[in-house]
Order: C-alpha cells, then sequence, then structure tokens
C-alpha cells in the first residue's frame, strides 16, 4: 500500500530524515518509535505533503501511485489521512460544516455521490457515539476550546468520518486518560480492517497494548535503525533507547 | 439537541452552497444598461441645484435647503485625514443628475421599462410578484430615481410609510421638515453637505409607535450611468416602541473612470424603538491596477434618541475603489443601545478607512463595536473609531473589538482608536488582534481533502462569523459569497 524508498527531507534547510525505507501493506500496523526530535513528526507530515518540508531525495509511492507529485488535498482524497499531534484551531467554523465540507471533497474526488444531510447527521452520531465525543462538540468550531484530549478524540472522530485507507496516527495517545486511550484505541480498532493500513508514532508501549502493531520501528537521527515485533515496544520500555543506537552503531546503521 | 443538529444541517447546506458558488473572480455585475436617460450637464452650481429640485417637483422649502447646503459646502475644504489616497476630486466634472426618461409615475412593474426589469433581474433584486411573495419589499434606486415600490399596500395597513425620498418630500413634508437633517444636519462634513444640496433619491421609512415592521424592508442601489455621481438620502424614522429591519444592497457596472458616491443615511430611534440597518456594499472596486472604481464617501448615523432605544449597523464591505464610511450612533436616550459590526475586505489596489463614531450622551448608554478588515494584494484597510463618553453619561458601557487578518506580505491594516471620557464612572473596554491566515491552519484543512482556496474562504468566514451572525439570513449568505468572489486567488 505504501512504499517509502530512500527517503531525505529537509526542514529550514536542515537535514531531518535522513534515508527512511519503509513498506506497509493493506491490514497491517506499524508503529515508530523514538526520541524527542527524531523526525517522526516529520515523517508525518512529509507524507501528508506539509510544504514546510522540503523532499530532497527518494520516493513515496501510494496504491503504486508517485504521492510526492500531488499537494496535500490530493493525498488526502486518495486516503491519507494524518491525526495531527497538535491539532489546529479553526474560529468560527463548525465541526460539522467542517467534516462536511472535507467529506463532500473526497466523496466527490472518488466519483461517489455525496451524502445527504440527513445521511450525515445520522453518520456523525454514530461515529460520535463510538468515541464517546459529547454532541455539543459536532457544533462547536473546529478545535476552539476543546481540551487537550478532546482535540485528540476529534481526530479520531473525523478518521472514523472520512474513512481513510491509511493512517498516521501522530502521538494520538499523548494527552490522554485512561480510559480516554481506551475508548480511542477502539475506535482506531473498529476502523482497522483487511484494506487500510495505520501508522502509529507514539512514545509509550502502553498504547501498543490496545492498537497490537505488527511491527515496531525505532527512528533515530532521520533513519529507522531497529525493526522488530510487538515485542520490540517492550523492551524499549523497559531499556530505553541507547541500546538500540549502540546496536546500531556497531552495524555502521547511523 | 435535535434543533442543534438541524441548524447544523441547515449551515452545513448553506456553506456548501456558498462554497459551490464561488467561480468567477471577475467583478459579477459589471454591465451597463442601455437605456435612455436624461443626465444634466456637468458641473455644480446653483442653477444646477434648482434644476435638480424644480425635476422633482419639490417645494420651496426643500430647494432653499439644499441651497443653503451648497452655499456652506463652497466655504468648505474636502477632508484629508482619512488613510486613502486617491486623485484629487473635480466637482464640475460630475454630473448631478440622471434620470431613466419615462412616465414620471408608475402604478406598477408592468410600466417600468423591460430594459430596467432585466438589469434587475441580473441583480437578482426580487421584483417580481412571486419573490415578493417571499417577503422581501424592495425599493430600488437606479441612478437617482426610485422606479418601482412593493408591498407599499401591506405596509400603508400598518400605517407604515416605505417610499422614495422624493415621494416623502411631497406627501409627508411635516415628517421630513422635521426629521431630515436632524441627525446628520446639511452643516455636517464636506461630503454630507455636497448630499445635502444635490441628494437625488434614496428612501424614506416611517414607523409608527408600536408598530414592528413586519418584513425587511430592503434597498438595492446600483450606479449606472457614467460619471453621475450618485447621492442618496436615506432617512429613517421608528416611533415609540416601533421596530425595522432595514437592508441596502449595491452594485455598479465597470466603468474605466473613478465615479463617485456620497450618500446620508439618518436614523432615529425614539423611546424603546429599534432599527437594524444593514449593508452590503459589493461597489466595482476598480481593477487590479486600481483603475476604475468608485470611491464611496458616505456620511451614516443613527440617534438613539429615546430611552431604552437601539441600533445597529451591520456592514459588509467588499467593494469601491475607496471606502471612507463611519456609521456612528448617537446614544441620547439612557439606557440606550448602539451596536457596530463591521466586515471590510480589501483586496488589489484597494482602499478603506471605515469604523465607527459612539457618542454616549445619556446615563448607562451601552456600545458594542466588532470590526473585521481584512486585507489582501497590496491593498490597505484602516479601522477607525471614536468612543465618546459624555460627562452626564453615568455608568456608560463601550466594548470594542477590532480584529484584522492580513493575505500575504504587501498589504496594510491599521487601527485608529480615538477613546474621550469625560464621565469616571464609564467602562471603555479595546481589544485589537491581528492574524495572518496561518499556513498551518491551511495545511490541517487541506490535509482533509479541502483545496487551499476553500480553505481560505472557510478561514475567512471564520473570522466574520460574528459579524454575519447579526445579518438577515439570505443577506449573510450573499455576504459570504461575496467574501469568497473579493478574495479569490489572494492565497496560494
Ligand atoms: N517547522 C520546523 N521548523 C524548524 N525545525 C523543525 C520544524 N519541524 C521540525 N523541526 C525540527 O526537526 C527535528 C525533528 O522534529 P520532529 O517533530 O519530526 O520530531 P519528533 O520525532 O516528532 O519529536 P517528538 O517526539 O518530540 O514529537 C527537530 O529537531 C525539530 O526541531
Ligand atoms: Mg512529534
Amino acid at each position: 500500500m505504501l512504499a517509502i524508498k530512500n527517503l531525505h527531507a529537509n526542514v529550514e534547510g536542515k537535514e531531518i530524515l535522513k534515508g527512511i525505507n519503509l513498506l506497509i501493506n493493506a491490514g497491517e500496523v506499524h508503529a515508530i518509535m523514538g526520541p524527542n526530535g527524531s523526525g517522526k513528526s516529520t515523517l508525518a507530515n512529509v507524507l501528508a505533503g506539509n510544504s514546510s518540508y522540503e523532499v530532497t531525495e527518494g520516493e513515496v509511492y501510494f496504491d503504486g501511485k508517485n504521492i510526492l507529485e500531488m499537494n496535500p488535498e490530493t493525498r488526502a482524497r486518495e486516503g491519507i489521512f494524518l491525526a495531527f499531534q497538535y491539532p489546529i484551531e479553526i474560529a468560527g467554523i463548525s465541526n460539522a460544516t467542517f467534516l462536511k465540507t472535507a467529506l463532500n471533497e473526497i466523496k466527490r474526488y472518488k466519483g461517489e455521490p455525496e451524502l445527504t444531510p440527513k445521511e450525515f447527521l445520522d453518520r456523525m452520531k454514530a461515529k460520535a457515539q463510538i468515541l464517546g465525543l459529547d454532541e455539543t462538540l459536532i457544533s462547536r468550531y473546529v478545535n476552539v476550546g476543546f481540551s487537550g484530549g478532546e482535540k485528540k478524540r476529534n481526530e479520531i472522530f473525523q478518521m472514523l468520518m472520512l474513512e481513510p485507507k491509511f493512517v498516521l496516527l501522530d502521538e494520538t495517545d499523548s494527552g490522554l486518560d485512561i480510559d480516554a486511550l481506551k475508548i480511542v484505541s477502539s475506535g482506531v480498532n473498529i476502523y482497522r480492517n483487511k484494506d487500510n493500513a495505520v501508522l502509529v508514532v507514539t512514545h509509550y508501549q502502553r498504547l501498543l497494548n490496545y492498537i497490537q502493531p505488527d511491527f515496531v520501528h525505532v527512528l533515530f537521527n532521520g533513519k529507522i535503525i531497529k525493526t522488530g515485533g510487538k515485542e520490540l515496544a517492550l523492551e524499549l520500555e523497559d531499556k530505553g533507547y541507547d541500546w538500540v543506537k549502540d546496536e546500531a552503531l556497531e552495524t555502521q546503521n547511523v | 439537541m435535535n434543533e442543534i443538529k438541524d441548524n447544523a444541517a441547515e449551515e452545513l447546506s448553506e456553506n456548501m452552497k456558498i462554497l459551490d458558488d464561488v467561480t468567477t473572480t471577475e467583478y459579477k455585475w459589471g454591465f451597463v444598461t442601455d437605456i435612455d436617460s436624461e443626465t444634466v450637464k456637468k458641473g455644480l452650481n446653483e442653477e444646477v441645484i434648482r434644476f435638480i429640485s424644480k425635476k422633482k417637483n419639490e417645494p420651496d422649502w426643500m430647494t432653499e435647503w439644499r441651497l443653503k447646503a451648497f452655499r456652506y459646502w463652497q466655504k468648505m475644504e474636502e477632508p484629508k485625514w482619512p488613510n486613502v489616497k486617491y486623485p484629487q476630486i473635480d466637482f464640475q466634472d460630475i454630473s448631478y443628475f440622471s434620470a431613466p426618461k419615462q412616465k414620471p409615475k408608475l402604478e406598477s412593474l408592468d410600466e417600468v421599462d423591460p430594459e430596467l426589469l432585466k438589469t434587475f433581474e441580473k441583480l437578482g433584486i426580487p421584483l417580481d410578484e412571486q419573490k415578493i411573495l417571499s417577503g422581501v419589499a424592495v425599493d430600488a434606486v437606479f441612478d437617482s430615481v426610485s422606479v418601482a415600490t412593493t408591498f407599499k399596500e401591506t405596509l400603508k395597513e400598518k400605517g407604515i410609510i416605505f417610499c422614495p425620498i422624493s415621494e416623502a418630500i411631497k406627501d409627508h413634508p411635516e415628517l421630513i421638515k422635521k426629521y431630515l437633517g436632524s441627525v446628520v444636519p446639511y452643516t455636517d462634513n464636506f461630503y454630507a453637505t455636497l448630499n445635502s444640496a444635490v441628494f437625488t433619491d434614496g428612501s424614506f421609512v416611517f414607523i409608527p409607535k408600536g408598530v414592528r415592521c413586519p418584513m425587511e424592508l430592503s434597498t438595492y442601489f446600483r450606479i449606472n450611468s457614467q460619471e453621475t455621481g450618485q447621492f442618496e438620502r436615506t432617512l429613517i424614522v421608528a416611533e415609540e416602541g416601533a421596530y425595522v429591519s432595514y437592508l441596502e444592497g449595491c452594485t455598479a457596472p465597470i466603468r474605466d473612470n473613478n465615479q463617485l458616491h456620497a450618500a446620508v443615511v439618518e436614523l432615529v430611534a425614539l423611546d424603546d424603538a429599534e432599527i437594524k440597518y444593514s449593508t452590503v456594499q459589493n461597489w466595482y472596486p476598480g481593477d487590479k491596477e486600481g483603475k476604475g472604481g468608485i470611491y464611496n464617501f458616505v456620511t451614516k448615523r443613527g440617534a438613539c434618541r429615546g430611552k431604552n432605544s437601539k441600533i445597529s449597523w451591520t456592514q459588509v464591505e467588499t467593494g469601491s475603489a475607496i471606502t471612507w464610511k463611519y456609521p456612528g450612533c448617537i446614544l441620547q436616550g439612557d439606557n440606550s443601545v448602539g451596536e457596530f459590526y463591521s466586515v471590510a475586505v480589501t483586496n488589489n489596489m484597494q482602499q478603506a478607512d471605515t469604523g465607527t463614531k459612539m457618542i454616549h450622551i445619556g446615563k448607562n448608554t451601552r456600545s458594542t463595536v466588532v470590526s473585521k478588515g481584512i486585507s489582501a494584494g497590496k491593498s490597505n484597510n484602516s479601522y477607525r473609531g471614536l468612543i465618546r463618553i459624555g460627562k452626564n453619561a453615568e455608568d456608560a458601557r463601550n466594548f470594542t473589538q477590532c480584529d484584522s487578518m492580513l493575505m500575504g506580505d504587501k498589504c496594510g491594516a491599521n487601527t485608529f482608536p480615538y477613546i474621550e471620557v469625560e464621565n469616571p464612572t464609564a467602562k471603555v473596554e479595546h481589544e485589537a488582534t491581528t492574524s495572518k491566515v496561518g499556513e498551518d491552519q491551511i495545511f490541517y484543512l487541506n490535509q482533509r481533502g479541502i483545496s487551499t482556496e476553500d480553505a481560505v474562504n472557510m478561514i475567512v468566514n471564520g473570522f466574520c462569523k460574528e459579524v454575519f451572525n447579526e445579518l438577515p439570513m439570505e443577506f449573510a449568505v450573499e455576504a459570504q459569497k461575496l467574501l469568497a468572489i473579493s478574495l479569490e486567488g489572494s492565497v496560494g
């Protein structure tokens, strides 16, 4: 589904991603862990097409299409969804208006009929229920005055509404209380199926108890320096990152 | 809960329509109607004023009033303080009267020049019967003469007068004598004085004691003839306990030369009366290089004469090459309330110097000012607001919020707040913000499948929400469309 080959990217002239290789198939869940500043959010933003990040080398194919040539809205319409580490506030626009606009754009792109307002509202209600999202949040302005946890839940709510094919979760678990973590995880699990894929960025193994990954990657200094199964996350939690760095240094992988 | 959802649904479909509607960047209303019109020779002198007055069959007292204004005007100088730049206007190079040549008095729409009706249709003015049923009474000002007034009969039953001011001068001289110039005296300022001398038409609204006007009253202005200045005069009087909501919409055809527009609007609210005055102004702003466009120098003022009276100005200004406009309220009556909600958009070479004046005289008077300025291109957008609290205005309150949004880095926004407080019990609050349309906001919307163009529209509409909320529904939709058209292509 997603093939990243030798991806290099700069932010303000400084190289942050230094050759990422990653293959994600439909039905898989991948987790990326790594110390602060290692480039996890950068990777997520580059995949989503944020123009503040400049790709200097490499290729990214999504369902066989070279997405690096697409603008961010086209990537979104193709089915790439980024749950932001820091969701943005938009005053004066209700969540409902925002989602209706987004959903219709995506439907139009795919040549599918738009939802009627009734269908749309029913869908919003159903998805909000899954996440235990207070319905008043739907008519409130996008993320304005939302608590940190509500913002994160709102990201997952949007994901359920828009039904993307590939989801990037950038630290969606940070700032969530234990109950919210379970609810959000179950939202992701309800969404998961054999046709879509998830890339989870997290610092905490705990999330991976709920969203079970097929692969765990360690990102360090702009490169993936280790890949393992879900037990790797436990090991990292236990021992930190130093041993992985040392190991990588030995194999000249850094 | 159901209500929330229904509202949301309504809002959704509205917004979708708006976004879908955005297709053209050109000024949509830039057509000229070819009708036979009678235009007076360029220039201004007492003879011209007598001519205008005579053409309109005015009584002598009116002619005299105009002449007084003219004599006063000759001694005045054009104001230089606004933060706008334009070449010297040659007031002798303007024709001050233009009227479609036809029967002086029209009984029904059938008698109206079909070309005119076509123009109105293009403008989307609801003049035909079905549209009338939708509940808007329209007084259409085409260049300088009112050609059709609808719904008069229904209004008449309630004792409401809604007619061209020229008609009111003849039919209701006692009201005109009492109120015309009582809020904006003929000596008020350069443009208002000029207007007093040469005004050609406009609307008169009178809501008698205790009557709530059952429908929105609406006037559409359109400037058609080349190089005629448009000088409307509008007077709205709400007697004790009366209520009226009045809508003003404006368009003008594209011209290479700049056209002058200097209107005067006077509102009078007696005890417990309320007047809501909404404007959507989209006059031709000139082309990208700043050629052509309307010079809009307008004096709008409301007097809250009675206790507990209320006047609200809501304006959405997207057009005109230059806008110079400060709708204000004189809060004379105790507990009276003045409100000003404004969205001013400037793009390309447009210049706007606009804001409000709230003059607190009575006790416990309150005013609210919400101004949203959006600048794009190389335009310049200034907010100028005066809050004056007189020495007898015990416990007066003002809250001013003044937000500017910049699109790109070639435009400018300025805020000039003037606050004069003579009573120590007064509370005056002023908040101002300036923001740029954020890349991170645009990216967030892009990431959900929304194009940059639509993202900008959404962000801007969100920014203006508080003001749009004050507009009647159809007007709010219109305003959002205009905003989208005005700003198309300014980011990305
Ligand atoms: N817009 C930006 N401008 C300047 N530097 C940036 C920008 N975005 C990222 N960086 C830098 O790139 C590096 C990688 O940042 P990134 O956000 O990708 O890290 P991360 O792995 O997501 O960290 P965290 O775990 O703290 O979220 C950091 O040094 C950061 O300061
Ligand atoms: Mg990060």
